[in-house]
């Protein structure tokens, strides 16, 4: 278990803030957030690279806030992989092997070859790092940093840099390096399918501070405040009040005019209602559904979005947006002007004090 | 890039303006060393006895020698102190940095005469260092030490300054994953840091390694005897005329510009 307790750096241009973090053992854990939130310089802190100005870090209850990083039993791999240029693959992954003084060179070229052959790297051994390309350098660089066994592996952004289809090819990797090496894993990124399809559980960082923890579920549908609902993509943000909760099904007046119901236990009060575009369904006429919220409205945007359309309507003098499938904007045959039904169910509708 | 091979179309030149106004420019000064350089070993070519004479006089050898050993001690010392400062420089940022780079490079900026009458000074038996060395029973004007002394300071800021820069191209990240692979800090600068920095500190080692061989001001006033080439080249020359001067000079430069290439051509192989 990582344990990161009130974590203060302040360096001239930026600031680490009162960062409290439980990261569990075994745990795919990412922290999400937007460049320049501070993600990297949290990381290299955890790791040793930079000593904090205040708070401590725990690993496995051993306090390591003051331990140089070879110390810390921690692999890192950065975005630009940073292999050693003037060593090959082999040499690469074996640096860290090279150090221990109970290895022999025997063990540690097997160890080196069966790592290679995991990762299906064997036909590199000789090469430098120059000579590859970002996902073979990615390898080589994951497997120089679970060479030395490590509980944990720390990625700043490790696919950023990669085209879409060795990115995901390299995803499925690090869940498989996860998996067979037992490592916990904290991912940096400011990726949001990346952190959804990767994570346990996700940490949202904005200025230095982390702002929000919990499920990806959680922290995509359920932000705690309207800045993290616009930093996972909810457009929709409406302002109300509780007017009354009937077996958890609160309803609420919305500022604009009309009625939101949605599963909170809110029974009064000023609320902010989060409502993710692609939850709400766009019809022609009112069907059978089992959804408790219609709203009709007016389009006044189609946006082509490739896969999905972005719909904006008026409806009831506040706006809506939508994200439907290009398949269903044609079986519509939506136009700007058409009159439709928005529904959405009160579970999907998220409510926060405002 | 684009490359100059090949005979240029005139569409190619039209193109390519900029680089040929920019050749043509620059040839100038290629033209202006080759020339003066060229000149001189042309001329030694129409007087080789000269040359041999020279070549077997051992006042002319024992000179050489002690110019390219004495500088070889001056980059030595200057590595040695060099290389640390360099790599500090390169990491660390703190107030005063600017103060301490530029004491660095002052031998750059004065007159080497002026360095030679400052470190005279201070080397001198009264001097400040000078006086507490000679209780030692250590002198440094008109000796040997004399001589590593003014070469040193005239040459240590190419060391520095290129080896600085050598630093600063090692991605600090490379040093950040080398020590979470479970190396020391100093493990670390010696495995990574100081290899992929060595083709800089090489090329400042030459550089610096070069002007120690050439200087003559600051050896002249701090160390007249024992006789290094310059020195003597200048003797020659002020005595007995060009005729004299040249055959040293060119074996001077010939030995330099031998280990010049050679050692380039170390460095290439290692890249």
């Amino acid at each position: 278990m990582i344990e990161v307790r009130v974590l203060y750096r302040d360096w001239k241009e930026f600031a680490l803030k009162d960062i409290n973090l439980a990261i569990e053992r075994g745990e795919y854990f990412v922290v999400l957030g937007p460049t320049g939130a501070g993600k990297t310089l949290l990381l290299e802190t955890i790791a040793g690279f930079y000593f904090p100005d205040g708070g401590e870090i725990w690993i496995e209850g051993q306090n390591v806030t003051n331990l140089p990083p070879e110390r810390r039993r921690i692999g890192f791999i950065y975005q630009d992989y940073s292999l050693f240029p003037h060593l090959n693959v082999e040499q690469n992954i074996e640096f860290g092997l090279k150090l221990k003084k109970s290895a022999s060179q025997d063990t540690n070229r097997k160890r080196v070859k069966e790592i290679m052959d995991w990762l299906s790297i064997s036909h590199l051994a000789h090469r430098y790092p120059a000579t590859l390309s970002g996902g073979e350098q990615q390898k080589v660089a994951i497997g120089r940093a679970i060479a030395i066994e490590p509980s944990i592996l720390l990625l700043d952004e490790p696919l950023s840099a990669l085209d879409l289809r060795t990115k995901d090819y390299l995803r499925e990797e690090l869940k498989r390096v996860k998996e067979e090496f037992d490592i916990t894993m904290v991912h940096v990124t400011h990726d949001q399918t990346e952190a959804l399809v990767l994570a346990d559980r996700i940490a949202v960082m904005m200025q230095g501070r982390i702002m929000q923890v919990g499920t990806p579920h959680e922290i995509f549908n359920k932000p705690l405040t309207e800045e993290l609902a616009d930093f996972v993509g909810i457009e929709n943000v409406l302002r109300g009040v509780v007017r009354n909760n009937v077996n958890g099904i609160a309803e609420i007046e919305v500022d604009t005019g009309g009625t939101i119901f949605a599963v909170s236990e809110y029974r009064d009060g000023v609320v902010k209602v989060f409502i993710r575009p692609e939850d709400i369904i766009l019809s022609e006429s009112i069907g059978d559904s089992s959804a408790r919220n219609v709203i009709t409205g007016r389009i006044t945007g189609l946006h082509d979005m490739g896969p999905l359309t972005r719909v904006k309507m008026d409806s009831e003098r506040s706006e809506l947006v939508a994200l439907i499938t290009k398949q269903s904007r044609e079986d519509l045959g939506l136009n700007e002007g058409d009159e439709v039904y928005a529904t959405f169910k009160a579970t999907s509708v998220h409510v926060v004090r405002g | 890039m684009n490359s100059l091979s090949g005979w240029p179309g005139t569409e190619r030149i039209k193109r390519e303006k900029i680089y040929i106004l920019f050749l043509f420019l620059g040839l100038v000064l290629v033209a202006f060393v080759f020339i003066t350089i060229g000149n001189m070993y042309y001329k030694q070519v129409e007087d080789f006895s000269g040359l041999i004479d020279a070549a077997t006089d051992p006042v002319v050898l024992k000179a050489i020698a002690i110019s390219v050993t004495m500088a070889l001690a001056s980059t030595i010392i200057a590595f040695f102190f060099g290389v640390p400062l360099a790599y500090f420089l390169a990491r660390k940022e703190f107030m005063g940095k600017s103060v301490i780079e530029g004491i660095v490079d002052i031998p750059l900026m004065i007159p080497h005469v002026v360095a030679g009458i400052a470190l005279y000074g201070v080397f001198m038996r009264y001097g400040l260092i000078g006086a507490p060395l000679r209780k030692l029973g250590i002198v440094i004007t008109d000796a040997y030490p004399g001589i590593v002394v003014a070469m040193l300071f005239m040459s240590l800021p190419y060391l520095v300054d290129t080896a600085r820069e050598g630093f600063k191209e090692v991605d600090p990240r490379l040093e950040n994953v080398a020590r979470s692979l479970g190396a020391s800090h100093w493990r670390t600068f010696r495995e990574i840091t100081f290899p992929l920095a060595f083709p800089s500190i090489l090329s400042g080692a030459i550089l610096s390694w070069g002007r120690a061989i050439s200087e003559f001001s600051a050896v002249l006033i701090l160390a007249y005897h024992p006789i290094s080439a310059p020195i003597l080249i200048y003797e020659k020359f002020t005595s007995f005329g060009l005729r004299a001067s040249r055959p040293i000079s060119v074996l001077l430069i010939s030995i330099c510009l031998v280990i010049f290439i050679l050692l380039r051509w170390l460095q290439r192989r290692r890249k």
